[in-house]
């Protein structure tokens, strides 16, 4: 392949940049002398992970990684098939659209406590959490792309007396995935966010928990790690859809 | 007289939004005998596109006549109308071939024998070898080839054409004139051909049909007699400019 030789090069400079980063760190902490309560040095951070038994790590990331893939794919689900119902049924789709909008300006943050009286502890409500923030965008960009043809070529396949499933599965839907790819990456980053919030206040586990209770004793080392395995969580989603992506939808139809 | 293939009399079409009536063209009379490429010439707004999709069925008409077929071409509004547009509008996620095929698709034509013709169309375009590239691989000349095929392999009777050649470089559009007549002569569709360009309606048609604008209606309608095949030569040929002027004259820009 022509491209092969590029392609390393690329993944090089993406792994190059990332210990840069590591590694301006840990100078940074050395050099300046800071106390590593404030912050720790990555190599301090990356030793709490052999303490697998104090911080439970496997299970704590696990946990938190359902939580966040859960209200993810729930999103995804919820989102393409409301965005398909309104895209059949123009009423719906006035009678329900607004709402929706309205009901995601609460602040889904604000619902916590009242998740935790509804559905108690547990990986439940953060599911919900980690839904209830990251499904708008999926809704949206989706019921976007499945408006978005071309009405010539509507006209076109109307001469033909195409049947209304016929335009959806050959022409709206594989018009309209772009569209939700480019919300499901949006919506990644709001799945973390949410399901993290849903450890903070509802969980009695996951790197959301744990991170509450290393605080108390001004672990910070652990805090950090917590902190980069929750990042580590978000980036293998992300991978995931772009993986998807690159699966389902030609180059030239991409949104990036 | 033979019975014409497509008439249109004194067809009108108003399209009414709300409480606002917009003439988009009214008296329209024209007869196509089979086999035809009439041009339809006129400046934007004209209602050149509205007589295109009154002909496709994609619009009832308000008044007059429309009829097309007869008794020895019948007409099938659903098998028999083939479409081009200004955008090529092929579907991004399909191969050239899968494109060329969608009508067969959605008509439900058995999959080997449109294939078969498929690949004969796209021979017959200049596409030979590009049968599995993507749209975004070929140049918009190329992706408006392929929409011709596609417009084609149904086997419709009529082509409607809506300004197909606007929006490619001049010298690209000459070149496409050419291929249009060549492909033409070897299907023997009727095609009617929507152009802004005077040019172009004198080059390609058998007959010429213009429309003006404000009030959007049908002025003239006339043979264009020069021989077939046609070639560039013609544009620097003294009838060719007798039918340019009468067109222009007719447009009110003489």
């Amino acid at each position: 392949m022509e491209g092969w030789r590029e392609n390393i090069g690329r993944w090089v400079l993406i792994a190059a940049m990332h210990v840069a980063v590591v590694v301006a760190w840990q100078l940074w902490v050395v050099l300046g002398k800071v106390e590593s309560y404030i912050m720790p040095t990555p190599v301090e951070t990356f030793a709490t992970l052999l303490d697998f038994q104090n911080y439970n790590w496997m299970h704590n990331t696990l946990v938190t990684a359902a939580s966040v893939f859960g209200g993810f794919w729930l999103a995804v689900a919820v989102g393409v098939v409301l965005a398909l119902v309104f895209s059949w049924s123009r009423r719906l789709n006035d009678a329900f659209m607004p709402l929706i909008v309205s009901l995601n300006m609460i602040p889904k943050v604000a619902l916590g406590p009242i998740f935790i009286v509804w559905f108690s502890y547990g990986l439940g409500p953060n599911i919900i959490i980690a839904f209830s923030i990251c499904f708008l965008p999926i809704l949206i960009t989706t019921a976007r792309g499945l408006d978005e043809v071309e009405p010539d070529l509507l006209d076109l396949v109307r001469t033909l007396r195409a049947t209304r499933w016929q335009v959806f599965a050959k022409i709206q839907l594989p018009s309209a995935l772009p569209y939700l790819f480019s919300g499901m990456k949006v919506a990644v980053v709001l799945a973390v966010a949410g399901a993290i919030v849903g450890e903070f206040i509802a969980s009695e586990e996951g790197l959301g928990y744990l991170m509450l209770q290393v605080q108390v004793a001004l672990d910070t080392a652990a805090m950090f790690m917590a902190v980069l395995l929750i990042t580590a969580v978000g980036v293998v989603l992300y991978a995931l859809v772009l993986l998807l992506e690159r699966l389902a939808v030609v180059r030239d139809a991409r949104l990036d | 007289m033979r019975e014409p293939f497509i008439h249109l009399a004194g067809m009108s079409k108003v399209y009414r939004r709300r409480r606002d009536e917009f003439l988009a063209v009214s008296d329209v009379t024209l007869d196509v005998t089979a086999g035809e490429l009439v041009s339809l010439v006129g400046p934007s707004g004209c209602g050149k596109t509205t007589v295109l999709k009154v002909l496709a069925g994609l619009h009832p008409h308000d008044g007059g006549t429309v009829r097309i077929g007869n008794a020895e071409t019948p007409f099938d509004p659903t098998r028999d109308i083939g479409m081009v547009f200004q955008q090529p509008l092929l579907l991004k996620w399909r191969r050239i071939i899968e494109n060329v095929l969608l009508p067969a698709e959605i008509l439900g034509i058995a999959r080997g024998e449109a294939r078969e013709r498929a690949q004969f169309l796209l021979d017959m375009v200049g596409l030979a070898g590009f049968e599995r590239s993507y749209p975004y691989e070929l140049s918009g000349g190329m992706q408006q080839r392929a929409a011709i095929a596609r417009s084609l392999i149904h086997d419709p009777q009529v082509i409607l054409m809506d300004e197909p050649f606007g929006a490619l470089d001049a010298l690209t559009r000459e070149k496409m004139n050419l291929e249009l007549m060549r492909i033409w002569e070897e299907s023997r569709k009727t095609i009617i051909f929507v152009t802004h360009s005077i040019q172009e309606a004198v080059f390609l048609g058998s007959r010429c049909a213009v429309l003006t604008a404000g009030p959007a209606r049908m002025a003239d309608n006339f043979e264009i007699d020069l021989p077939y095949p046609r070639t560039l030569d013609l544009k620097t040929h003294q009838d060719f400019g007798v039918y340019a002027r009468r067109i222009y004259r007719l447009l009110g820009m003489e």
